[in-house]
């Protein structure tokens, strides 16, 4: 790709950095213990959690920094994701 | 060609007003007040088409010009000393995002301790910014290097902001004959701001976005190499201004009798007035002196420089500046460019924080470089030490 001179870009463009390599730990979504609750698609900060048309929902691991707050912030009565270290 | 005496920030404020930029976004700030003080006349008496934005400070001045300019505007913004520093995250941000933005700097020292009057330390403080110096040496280079910057910012070869700097004081408030331009003349050396890319609804783009290690290293090789442009831009745009205003800017650095001269002094700003009545007089008592005057510190003219020191014997740099630990700013450049020339080159750190500088100053620093004295702070009061 050639540098756009200012560095400027279209329109979905940062879809093309896919900061999931940035990741140490990555999180498992346990759908069987989720309650759908949606808490981790609200404070996902890279919104690359979405939920799927049967009501549960997805991580995208191409984005997800694995900064963990899904995982600390699902309630205690479900305790859905955990998290376990990249493999690199 | 129409004389007029007038102060030199009123001489720049008119000038800008013939550069017809569409945004002025600037925070009042000692010395460059009288400015931003004429260009809101300007704008409120209808003599300028334009939008004034009074901000709250000089972050969000600039910040204005970077959305204007990236918006398809010309724009114009003035500052000095602290405002400039305030403005630091925003100077680089325009550079980077490669906007044609024209400053004025009314150069001021910087605190603490606090001084209002004149160095040059805040346009060298964004030294490393990636955004062009040009230095004038008086009020008509003031009013000549604004409607020139324009011209090199705006080259779809370059697209860089400029600053224009002209010492606080000594020239912002002085009162000396200036040739304020035809309207006609301006607009047809100028001519409307084509923007080589902009903000536009109908056609998404976004600036200064998010590099990852793989571009950003190209990122600052792209932008060194456009300001490395700019001097061939500078002198051909230089040119041109001369034949049409009679003011010949082709050069970026100014000589004074160099041909014949021993010590070549080098030095930046309204201080190379006081350098050649000193020349003039020294030559009478028999020494060989020139001047080389820095008209364009950003691009560094280290080959122009190389090539005139070639018959010099030692040299002299005059700095109104200092990285400290290290040594001013010009001379540290000077020494890069003659790197390996047989040629001493002593610097004299001086006139800080607006200590005049007089001729029998120059005249004494000329001895102390054929001693071979000098990279010292030129006439310290011991007394106060």
């Amino acid at each position: 790709m050639p540098l756009g001179i200012g560095c400027t870009a279209r329109p979905g463009q940062s879809r093309n950095n896919k900061t999931g390599s940035w990741r140490v730990y990555y999180p498992i979504l346990d759908t069987e213990k989720c309650t759908k609750c949606g808490t981790c698609q609200l404070i996902c900060p890279e919104g690359c959690i979405t939920q799927n048309e049967d009501k549960t929902y997805a991580i995208d691991l191409d984005f997800c920094k694995g900064c963990g707050m899904c995982a600390e912030e699902c309630p205690d009565k479900a305790k859905a994701i955990s998290m376990h270290l990249e493999e690199k | 060609m129409t004389m007029q005496i007038m102060e030199g920030s009123i001489a720049v404020a008119e000038t800008v007003r013939l550069c017809r930029p569409q945004v002025i976004s600037a925070y009042p700030i000692t010395p460059q007040t009288h400015i931003v003080e004429g260009l809101a006349s300007i704008v409120a008496d209808g003599r300028l088409d334009a939008e004034y934005i009074c901000v709250e400070s000089e972050f969000s001045a600039l910040s204005a010009c970077i959305g204007a300019s990236a918006a398809g505007s010309r724009v114009y913004s003035a500052t000095t000393s602290q405002g400039l520093a305030l403005m630091a995250e925003v100077v680089f941000n325009s550079a980077g995002m490669r906007l044609p933005i024209v400053m004025g700097i009314a150069n001021r020292a910087i605190s603490a301790p606090l001084s209002i009057w004149n160095d040059q330390q805040d346009s060298i403080m964004m030294r490393d910014s990636g955004w062009l110096q040009f230095y004038a040496e008086d009020n008509q280079e003031a009013v000549d290097l604004h409607i020139l910057a324009y011209k090199i910012c705006e080259d779809h070869n370059i697209l860089l902001p400029a600053f224009v700097c002209f010492d606080g004081f000594i020239l912002s408030h002085v009162y000396e004959p200036v040739d304020i331009p035809d309207q006609e003349a301006v607009d047809a050396f100028l001519g409307p701001f084509n923007p080589y890319q902009k903000l536009d609804c109908n056609d998404p783009i976004s600036f200064g976005m998010y590099a990852t290690p793989e571009y950003y290293l190209e990122f600052r090789y792209e932008h060194d190499q456009a300001v490395k442009r700019a001097a061939e831009a500078f002198k051909k745009y230089g040119k041109e201004f001369g034949e049409k205003f009679g003011r010949d800017y082709s050069e970026l650095v100014t000589q004074y009798k160099i041909e014949d001269a021993e010590t070549i002094i080098i030095a930046m700003g309204s201080i190379c007035g006081t350098i050649k009545d000193a020349i003039d007089e020294m030559r009478e008592a028999g020494k060989k002196v020139g001047l080389l005057g820095i008209r364009c510190f950003r691009p560094f003219p280290s080959e122009d420089l190389r090539a005139l020191l070639g018959n010099a014997k030692r040299v002299a740099v005059l700095d109104k500046n200092v990285s400290l630990g290290a040594k001013g700013a010009v001379a540290l450049e000077v020494k890069d460019a003659c790197y390996g020339m047989d040629l001493p080159i002593y610097d004299y750190i001086l006139g800080l924080g607006g200590r005049d500088v007089r001729k029998s100053d120059i005249k004494n620093i000329v001895a102390l470089c054929e001693e071979g004295k000098g990279d010292m702070f030129y006439g310290l009061r011991e007394e106060v030490l």
